[in-house]
C-alpha cells in the first residue's frame, strides 16, 4: 500500500514527509516534478506516475500535491481516495480548533464513528439540504444537460448515544444515493428512511445526484450577444441575465466569470449593477453581480478591443455562473421529519435547504 | 492498510503534531548557507536534548513535538537517539506516542540502542489496555531490526489470539510488515494467516486478507473455508478492508465458479447486429438460454452481497464492486453498476480519471451499459486536459446511428475549443466515428474539409491526417478533396500534415494527374529544407509518378533522388537507394523492378481507426496496471474461468453457520465428516444446491458449544484464570453429546425422536399448520432445483428455507457429535455483526427442543437453559385500523410462546376482526417486504370472518435481531392493506435461566466494548423483589437468575435470531437510584434494550 506520503506545496518545496515502512528517499518526486513541468497546470499533472522503482499516486487539493509512493500493484482509487479523506481530516483539524496541545485520542467506541461520553448543555442538530445544479446551455438557450447533485450535511450537537430517523416526503427522487457508514442501509432499502446513530459533529449524511435523463429545472437564463469582427480590432460584448424556474425565491450571490480568447486585449464594459474585473493578463473578466431583481435584470454591456492584426477568435468564450438560492431544493426533495430515539432529552432540530450552481455552463 | 476509523484517529495523532510543527516554526529560512543552518540545527538540538532530560512532561513533550516535526519536514533527528530512546516508558502516553513515531524512523539506523527499547514493548504488549498492546505491536512492528524478528513473530503470535479484535487487527498489519523485513518467516506467518482468516470480527477481516494477498495471494486452499463468511461479513467491514476483500474473492472466484459468460455470448453476437433490441426481449433470450447454466450459489452469493456497496460514499468500493461485476457477473447483470460509476464522475479530477479510463475500456466491450448516460460524458470548457480526452474517448465509444448527429454537433463544439490539444483530438474522435458509422462517413468528411480552412495550424494538421485515413477507406470518387488538399500544402507547415497530403496524391495520382506533377515539382524544390518525414514522402511520391507518369516526371524524380542521395540522414540515403534501384531499370536491378509498380501502387489496407483502450481489457479493471496499461509489480492475473468447475464442496464444509447463510435464512449445512452418517438418504440424495444450503447439521447448540470450548481456551491464553466450572460444564456436556451420539448412530432411532419432537411441538403450538406446512415445502424445495438461479433468488430461497424448517426439527441428531466439538466454529451473525470479541456462548437449545429432550430423559447438562415465560405482555399493537380497513381491524400482540416456527422465529400472535356487516373472506398475508434477511412465517388463510367476529392467528418473524419494520400486506379476498410490523427490542429475546454462578462467569467474559450501563432512576414503590421482576420481565423477554444478593437483581436472555447471550443486571443504590447494566456481544441491541428499560423502573 503506501509506502511513504511527500506534501509539496505551490512553489515546489516538499515541506512535509512521512514513511510508513522503510525511507524513500525524497528525490524520487523528481519525477513528479518532471511531470509537473510537463503538464502545463497543475490540474493536469497526471494522478498516476509511473517511475522506473516506484509509482506516485498524487491527489491536488488546497495548492498542495499530496504525492504518495507506492511500490506494488494497488487500486489506484483506494490511494486517491484514502489521501482526499487525509486532506479532509487536515481540513477538519486545522480549519476549525486552534491548533492546540491537546492531540486527539484514539479511542474503541461501540459504535466505531462516534465516541462515547459525548455532552452538551445545547442539544442541536442541523440538517443542510444543498444542491448544485450542473448544466450545460447551448447558444440558443436550450438545456443540453443538466443534473443535480445533491448533498444532506449535518452538523449534530447531541448528548449521549442518539438514534435518529429522518424521513422524506417524496423519497422516491432519491434513486441514487451514497450514504455515510452510519446509515443503516436495510432500512432505507425497506422503508426509505434514513435511521442512524449520528457521528459527533459535522459529517455528510448522504449524496444523491438526480441524473440528466430526469428534467431539471433551470433558475436562470442568460441572454448574449458577443461577437468578433474579422475587420476591425473592436468586438461586441453584451450579456443579460434573469430569472427562470426560480419556484418563487430570489437568485442571489450571482457571479459570472468567462474565459476570454487569448487575442482579446481589453473590455470596456458597463455593469447594470455589481462590479467587474477583467484580467488582461489571464484573460478572464468575472462579474459579480450579486441578486437577480427581476423588475430589472442586470446586464454587462460594452466592447472587446482586440490585439491588432490578429484574425477573429474561432470560438466564442463560455460563460460559468455562480448562484445561490436560499430555502429552496432544486429538485423538489422535502424532509418530512426527524426524530430522536435513545435520549430523553429534546433537542433542537433544524433544516436548511438550498440551491447552487454546481459547474454551470452557458456555451455562446 | 490503516484505513478503519480507529487506526484512522490513531494517524490522526501522529500527522497532527507534524503539521502543528510545520505550523509554528515553519519560517525556517531554508535557503541559507549550508553552514548556518547546520551550525543552529546543533544548538538547537542541544536544548531539545535537555528539555528531553528535564523532569518536567511539559518540556519532554515540546521537545518530542518539535523532534517530530523536523522528521516531518525531512531534516536529520538521528543525534537525538539516546536522549529520546530513554522516554520510550514515559508514563505520560502523548510523550510515548511520539517516541513511538520517532523510533519507528530512526530504529533501523541505531539498531543497538533501539535494542534498548524493546523490553519495553514487550511489556507493554501485555498490559490491560488493548489500545497498548495494539500500538506496542505496531511499534515493534515498524522498526526494522533483524535480530528482533523472532520477539516479533512470538508476538504477533499472541496479539492474533489477543481477545481484543483490534489487536488482532493490528497482528494482521503486522504481518506484512514482518514479512517485507524478513521473507524466511513465510510459512509461519502463512499459518497465523490461516488462523485469522477464521477470525470472525469485521474488524480484523480486511487486515487479515490484506496480509493473505501480501505474503500468500496463490493459496487460494486457505480462503475456501472463510469465502461465505467473508461474503456475509462484506457489509460491515471498515471501506477499506472491503476493497481489498472484494479484489481478493473477484480473484478467487474466477478459479471457482464456471463462465456465466457462456450463455451470453450468442445474445451477444445477436447484440452486436441490433444493440437497441429492448430489454424485455433480451430478458426473454436470456431467460432462454440460461435454463442450460445454473450459478453456483456461492458465486450468487458474492454478487448479491456486494451490490449494496454500490451505494458506499467510498469511491474505491465502489469502483471495486463495479469490477467483480464487470469480471464476474453474467452479462446481462453488469449493467447495474452503471449508475454509481457515473455518480463518481462528480467526484474529484482524480477519482474522475481513474473512473473515466475504466469506463472507456468497459465502453468499448459493452456499449449498451452506458448509453443512457451519455450525456453524463459531455465535455465542459473547464474540465482539464486530460479529463476531456478521456470523456471524448468515452463518447466515441458509445456513437452509434441513433446519436451520432447529436454527438457531431456537440463535437463541433469541442473543435472550436480554446484548448488546441483536445481540439485535435475531438478530430480524431470525428474521423473513428466516420469509419465506424458508414452512414455519417461523408458528413463527417465534409465537416473535416471546412476544417482545412481553419486558422489553427493543429485543428488542420489533424484534419489532413485524419482525411488521410478517411480517404484511404474510401478511395473513389475523393479527387475533389485531394486537389483541395494538393492546394493546402503551400500554406501548411505541420511535418505529419505534410507528409500526409503528399502520400495522398502519390497513391492517388492517377486520379490528379495533371495536379501531381506539379506538387512534385514545387516539393522537390523545397526538398532540403522539408523534415524527414516529409522527405520520405516526396522521395514516394516521386518513385510512384515515375511509374506511372514517367513522361512528365522521370527528370524531376531523378533530380530528387539525387538529392536524396547525399541527405544528412541514412534513413533518407537508404530509401533513395532502394527506390532507385526498383524504379529505375539497369542491368543490376534484376526481376525485382519489373514488379516495382505491384510494390509500389498495390492495394494497401485501411488504417483502423482505434481506441487506445482497446488493448486493456486484459488487465482487471480498477488495478494500477489497467491505468498504466503496462503491467505493475506484484499484479496479480485475473485467470480465465475454468472448464469445469472445482469441487464446490470445499466452501460448504466446516461454516455450518455461514452456510446455511448465503441464503440468508435458515439451514442447517452439513459438517465435514462426522455428520453425514446422521442423515438419512433421501436427504442424501437431494439435489446438490439444497444440500449445500441447507443438509448439513450443524445446529446452533453445536455451534456454540464450540464456540464456547474456543472461548475457554481463550481465556486460559489470556492470562486469566480459568476457572474450574468451565472444565467442568465442557466436559460434562462432551459427556452427554456422546450420550447423545450413541442415541442416535441409529438412524431410525433419529427418526422417532424427530417424530415425537414434531408431535410435541404441534401439540403445544397454537397453530396447527406448522406440521403440514413443513411437509408441502419439503417437496417444493426438489421441484425448485431446475429454476433455482435464474428465475429468481428468493423463489429458491424462499424453498430452502422451507426445507430447513423441517430440519430445524431435529437437530437433537447434531448434538451428539462429540468430534465437532474440537473443531473451530464459528457463528457468525451476517445481518449486524459486532465486534465480537471471542466470547463464549451458551450451549442454548431450542426451547421446545429443550423440553422435549427433558421428556426423552436427554437433559441437556449444559449451563443455561432457555425457560419458557410465563409473563406475556398484554399490552396489543394495532396493525389495521377498522377505518383504513375497510372494516377489517388488526392488532397483533407478542405472545412469547417460543419455538413455534423454529427457534428463530418470535410469534406474533394476530387478532382479526370483522367490524362490518358483511361477511370477510379469504384474510390472508399477501405481497411480503422484508428487510433482506428477515423472513415470515404466515398465518393459515381465514377462510371466512363472520360479522362482528374476531380471530386469533400466531404467525412467526424471524426479524435478524433487529427492530427493523416488517411490512406486509394484509389481503382479504378483495382487497390488500399494507401493514408493519415493528418489534420492541425486549420482543427480540429468549429468556433462559442459568445460575449466579455461571452468570456471573459470563458476564465477566462480555465486559468493555460489550458492556453497557446507565444509571436510572427507581421509583421507592418499585423497589420490591418481586416488582421490579414483574416490571422487567413484562418490559422484555428475560429469565430472572436467582440471586444471592438483595440488591441486585439479575435477568439473562439470548437473542431469538443468533443466541448471542444478553445480560440484564440491576443493582439498587442508594437514594432511589439503580445501576442498570447490560451485558453482550449485539451492542446495538444491548443499548436500544437499556434505553427501553431504563424507564421502567422509573415510573410509578
Amino acid at each position: 500500500m503506501i509506502h511513504s506520503l511527500f506534501l509539496i506545496n505551490a512553489s515546489g518545496d516538499i515541506f512535509l514527509e512521512k514513511h510508513w515502512k522503510s525511507v524513500v528517499s525524497r528525490s524520487v518526486c523528481d519525477y513528479f516534478f518532471e511531470a509537473q513541468e510537463r503538464a502545463s497546470e497543475a490540474e493536469n499533472v497526471p494522478p498516476v506516475i509511473p517511475t522506473p522503482h516506484h509509482y506516485l499516486l498524487s491527489v491536488y487539493r488546497h495548492k498542495i500535491f499530496f504525492v504518495a509512493v507506492i511500490q506494488s500493484e494497488v487500486p489506484p482509487l483506494f490511494v486517491i481516495e484514502f489521501l482526499h479523506r487525509v486532506v479532509d481530516t487536515f481540513q477538519d483539524y486545522f480549519g476549525s480548533t486552534n491548533v492546540g496541545d491537546q492531540l486527539p485520542t484514539g479511542q474503541l467506541s461501540v459504535v466505531p464513528w462516534r465516541r462515547t461520553g459525548v455532552k452538551y448543555t445545547n442539544n442541536e442538530a442541523y440538517f443542510d439540504v444543498i444542491e448544485e445544479i450542473d448544466a450545460i446551455i447551448d447558444k440558443s438557450g436550450s438545456t443540453i444537460t443538466a443534473e443535480i447533485q445533491g448533498v444532506i450535511d449535518a452538523y449534530v450537537k447531541l448528548t449521549g448515544m442518539p438514534d435518529l430517523t429522518l424521513s422524506f416526503m417524496n423519497p422516491r427522487l432519491l434513486d441514487d444515493v451514497s450514504f455515510h457508514p452510519c446509515v443503516r442501509f436495510k432500512r432505507w432499502e425497506s422503508e426509505r428512511i434514513l435511521s442512524f446513530i449520528p457521528p459527533d459533529g459535522n459529517f455528510r449524511l448522504l449524496s444523491y445526484h438526480v441524473s440528466a435523463q430526469n428534467l431539471v429545472a433551470i433558475p436562470v437564463y442568460v441572454k448574449h450577444n458577443i461577437s468578433f469582427r474579422d475587420s476591425s480590432s473592436l468586438g461586441r460584448f453584451e450579456i443579460t441575465m434573469g430569472p427562470k424556474q426560480t419556484m418563487g425565491k430570489t437568485v442571489e450571490g450571482v457571479m459570472v466569470t468567462s474565459q476570454m480568447p487569448k487575442s482579446v486585449l481589453n473590455m470596456t464594459l458597463t455593469p447594470s449593477q455589481g462590479t467587474h474585473v477583467f484580467d488582461p493578463v489571464t484573460k478572464l473578466l468575472s462579474w459579480d453581480v450579486g441578486k437577480i431583481n427581476p423588475q430589472k435584470l442586470p446586464s454587462l454591456k460594452g466592447s472587446v478591443s482586440l490585439q491588432a492584426g490578429t484574425s477573429k477568435p474561432d470560438e466564442n468564450p463560455t460563460i460559468n455562473l455562480q448562484f445561490k438560492i436560499q430555502q429552496l431544493a432544486i429538485s423538489g426533495l422535502k424532509v418530512n421529519r426527524l426524530d430522536m430515539y435513545g435520549e430523553k432529552y429534546k433537542p433542537f432540530k433544524g433544516i436548511k435547504y438550498m440551491t447552487k450552481a454546481g459547474k454551470f455552463q452557458v456555451r455562446t | 492498510m490503516s484505513g478503519n476509523g480507529l487506526t484512522y484517529s490513531e494517524h490522526g495523532g501522529e500527522a497532527a503534531p507534524e503539521l502543528a510543527q510545520e505550523a509554528a516554526p515553519a519560517v525556517t529560512p531554508s535557503a541559507p548557507a549550508a553552514f548556518g543552518l547546520f551550525s543552529s540545527d546543533t544548538k538547537k538540538n542541544e536544548d531539545l536534548k535537555q528539555m528531553l532530560e528535564s523532569s518536567k512532561d511539559s518540556a519532554k513533550l515540546d521537545a518530542m513535538k518539535r523532534i517530530v516535526g523536523m522528521i516531518a519536514k525531512g531534516k536529520n533527528a538521528s543525534e537525538l537517539f539516546p536522549a529520546v530512546v530513554k522516554n520510550v516508558a514515559s508514563k505520560n502516553i502523548e510523550i510515548k506516542k511520539l517516541v513511538y513515531v520517532y523510533l519507528m524512523r530512526y530504529a533501523e539506523e541505531q539498531q543497538d540502542l533501539a535494542l534498548l527499547s524493546i523490553s519495553t514493548f514487550q511489556r507493554a504488549l501485555k498490559d490491560p489496555n488493548q489500545l497498548i498492546r495494539a500500538s506496542a505491536l505496531r511499534v515493534l512492528s515498524s522498526i526494522r531490526v533483524p535480530i528482533i524478528v523472532p520477539i516479533m513473530m512470538l508476538a504477533i503470535k499472541e496479539a492474533s489470539s489477543d481477545l481484543s479484535p483490534y489487536v488482532r487487527k493490528n497482528a494482521a498489519h503486522a504481518i506484512q510488515k514482518l514479512y517485507s523485513l524478513d521473507p524466511e518467516q513465510k510459512e509461519m506467518l502463512i499459518e497465523v494467516i490461516e488462523k485469522l482468516l477464521k477470525d470472525r470480527s469485521t474488524l480484523v477481516a480486511g487486515s487479515v486478507v490484506m496480509a493473505f494477498e501480501e505474503v500468500c495471494p496463490d493459496r487460494i486452499d486457505l480462503i475456501h473455508k472463510n469465502y461465505r463468511k467473508l461474503c456475509n461479513l462484506l457489509v460491515d467491514v471498515e471501506e477499506w478492508g472491503q476493497v481489498v476483500i472484494i479484489h481478493m474473492l473477484t480473484r478467487y472466484a474466477r478459479t471457482q465458479f464456471v463462465s456465466p459468460w457462456k450463455v451470453d455470448e450468442v445474445v451477444d453476437e445477436y447484440n452486436e447486429n441490433n444493440f437497441y433490441e429492448s430489454d424485455e426481449e433480451q430478458k426473454e433470450k436470456d431467460q432462454k438460454m440460461k435454463t442450460t447454466y445454473a450459478m453456483d450459489p456461492d458465486h450468487r452469493l458474492l454478487l448479491r452481497n456486494t451490490k449494496p456497496l454500490l451505494q458506499s460514499r467510498n469511491a474505491a468500493v465502489v469502483m471495486a464492486v463495479a469490477q467483480l461485476y464487470w469480471h464476474l457477473a453474467p452479462k446481462s447483470e453488469a449493467g447495474i453498476v452503471s449508475k454509481s460509476l457515473v455518480r463518481l464522475l462528480r467526484s474529484n479530477r482524480e477519482v474522475q480519471y481513474i473512473v473515466l479510463q475504466n469506463i472507456a475500456t468497459m465502453s468499448i466491450q459493452r456499449k449498451g451499459m452506458f448509453e443512457p448516460y451519455l450525456k453524463s460524458f459531455y465535455v465542459r470548457s473547464t474540465d482539464p486536459t486530460m479529463i476531456k480526452t478521456l470523456k471524448l474517448e468515452i463518447l466515441t465509444n458509445l456513437a452509434n446511428e441513433a446519436n451520432i448527429s447529436t454527438l457531431l454537433r456537440e463535437f463541433q463544439t469541442y473543435v472550436k475549443s480554446q484548448d488546441k490539444q483536445f481540439a485535435a483530438a475531438t478530430i480524431q474522435a470525428i474521423g473513428r466515428c466516420a469509419t465506424n458509422i458508414t452512414e455519417v462517413t461523408d458528413t463527417c468528411l465534409n465537416g473535416l474539409v471546412c476544417l482545412l480552412s481553419n486558422r489553427d495550424e493543429i485543428v488542420v494538421a489533424e484534419s489532413v491526417v485524419v482525411i488521410k485515413k478517411l480517404l484511404q477507406t474510401q478511395p473513389a470518387h475523393h479527387g475533389e478533396i485531394i486537389k483541395h488538399m494538393a492546394k493546402l500544402l503551400d500554406n501548411i507547415t505541420v511535418p505529419v500534415a505534410r507528409a500526409s497530403i503528399l502520400w495522398l496524391i502519390g497513391e492517388y495520382c492517377e486520379r490528379v494527374p495533371k495536379i501531381a506533377p506539379d506538387v512534385l515539382r514545387k516539393t522537390a524544390k523545397s526538398f532540403t529544407n522539408e523534415d524527414d518525414l516529409v522527405k520520405l514522402q516526396i522521395l514516394n511520391l516521386g518513385a510512384k509518378l515515375y511509374l506511372t507518369n514517367s513522361k512528365q516526371t522521370k527528370l524531376l524524380t531523378q533530380y530528387v533522388l539525387n538529392l536524396g542521395k547525399y541527405d544528412q540522414s541514412y534513413d533518407i540515403r537508404d530509401r533513395t537507394r532502394f527506390i532507385r534501384q526498383l524504379i529505375v531499370p539497369n542491368e543490376k536491378s534484376g526481376a525485382l523492378s519489373k514488379y516495382a509498380k505491384k510494390i509500389f501502387l498495390a492495394q494497401k489496407p485501411a488504417p483502423l481507426l482505434e481506441s487506445p483502450f482497446k488493448d486493456r481489457d486484459h488487465f482487471q479493471l480498477g488495478t494500477l496496471s489497467h491505468t498504466l496499461n503496462s503491467q505493475a509489480t506484484g499484479y496479480l492475473e485475473l485467470s480465465d474461468w475454468p472448464e469445469v468447475a472445482p469441487d464446490p464442496s470445499v466452501r460448504n464444509v466446516e461454516m455450518a453457520e455461514l452456510a446455511k447463510e448465503w441464503t440468508g435464512i435458515l439451514g442447517k449445512p452439513k459438517k465435514e465428516k462426522p455428520t453425514e452418517k446422521f442423515y438419512s438418504e433421501s436427504e442424501e440424495e437431494e439435489d446438490e444446491s439444497a444440500s449445500t444450503s441447507s443438509s448439513g447439521s450443524g445446529s446452533d447448540s453445536e455451534s456454540e458449544k464450540e464456540d464456547k470450548e474456543e472461548g475457554s481456551t481463550d481465556e486460559s491464553s489470556g492470562s486469566s484464570s480459568p476457572s474450574e466450572e468451565s472444565t467442568d460444564s465442557e466436559s460434562d456436556s462432551k459427556e452427554s453429546a456422546a450420550k447423545k451420539t450413541c442415541r442416535a448412530v441409529n438412524e431410525s432411532d433419529s427418526e422417532v425422536i424427530k417424530k415425537k419432537a414434531e408431535g410435541i411441538s404441534k401439540k403445544r403450538s397454537t397453530s396447527s399448520s406448522s406440521d403440514t406446512e413443513y411437509t408441502s415445502s419439503d417437496e417444493s424445495s426438489t421441484g425448485s432445483k431446475s429454476e433455482s438461479d435464474s428465475k429468481s433468488d428468493s423463489e429458491s430461497g424462499k424453498s430452502r428455507n422451507a426445507t430447513s424448517n423441517k430440519k430445524e426439527e431435529k437437530p437433537v441428531q447434531d448434538r451428539k457429535n462429540p468430534k465437532t466439538q474440537d473443531m473451530f466454529l464459528l457463528d457468525l451473525d451476517d445481518f449486524c455483526p459486532v465486534t465480537p470479541v471471542a466470547v463464549p456462548r451458551a450451549a442454548v437449545l431450542s426451547p421446545s427442543l429443550a423440553a422435549d429432550l427433558e421428556g426423552l430423559s436427554l437433559s441437556s447438562s449444559s449451563v443455561i437453559d432457555v425457560t419458557t415465560q410465563a409473563c406475556v405482555p398484554t399490552k396489543t399493537h394495532e396493525l389495521l385500523h377498522r377505518m383504513s380497513g375497510k372494516g377489517l381491524a388488526a392488532h397483533y400482540h407478542f405472545s412469547r410462546q417460543p419455538g413455534i416456527f423454529g427457534d428463530r422465529m418470535v410469534p406474533v400472535q394476530v387478532t382479526v376482526t370483522n367490524t362490518t356487516d358483511q361477511k370477510i373472506e379469504n384474510i390472508h398475508i399477501g405481497e411480503k417486504k422484508l428487510p433482506p434477511g428477515m423472513r415470515m412465517h404466515e398465518f393459515n388463510p381465514i377462510e371466512c370472518l363472520e360479522p362482528g367476529g374476531s380471530l386469533t392467528a400466531t404467525m412467526g418473524i424471524d426479524f435478524c435481531d433487529s427492530t427493523q419494520t416488517a411490512s406486509f400486506q394484509l389481503c382479504t379476498k378483495d382487497d390488500q392493506f399494507n401493514v408493519n410490523i415493528q418489534p420492541p427490542v425486549g420482543e427480540l429475546l429468549l429468556p433462559v435461566t442459568m445460575s449466579e454462578k455461571d452468570f456471573k462467569k459470563e458476564q465477566g467474559m462480555l465486559t468493555g466494548m460489550n458492556e453497557t450501563s446507565a444509571t436510572i432512576a427507581v421509583a421507592p414503590q418499585n423497589s420490591a423483589r418481586l416488582i421490579i421482576t414483574e416490571r422487567v420481565v413484562k418490559a422484555a423477554n428475560l429469565g430472572v437468575v436467582p440471586s444471592g444478593q438483595d440488591n441486585i437483581h439479575r435477568f439473562a436472555a439470548k437473542t431469538v435470531h443468533s443466541g448471542s447471550l444478553m445480560l440484564v443486571t440491576v443493582e439498587l443504590k442508594e437514594s432511589s437510584t439503580a445501576q442498570l447494566i447490560i451485558n453482550t456481544e449485539k451492542t446495538v441491541i444491548g443499548s436500544v434494550l437499556l434505553r427501553e428499560l431504563k424507564p421502567v423502573l422509573s415510573q410509578g
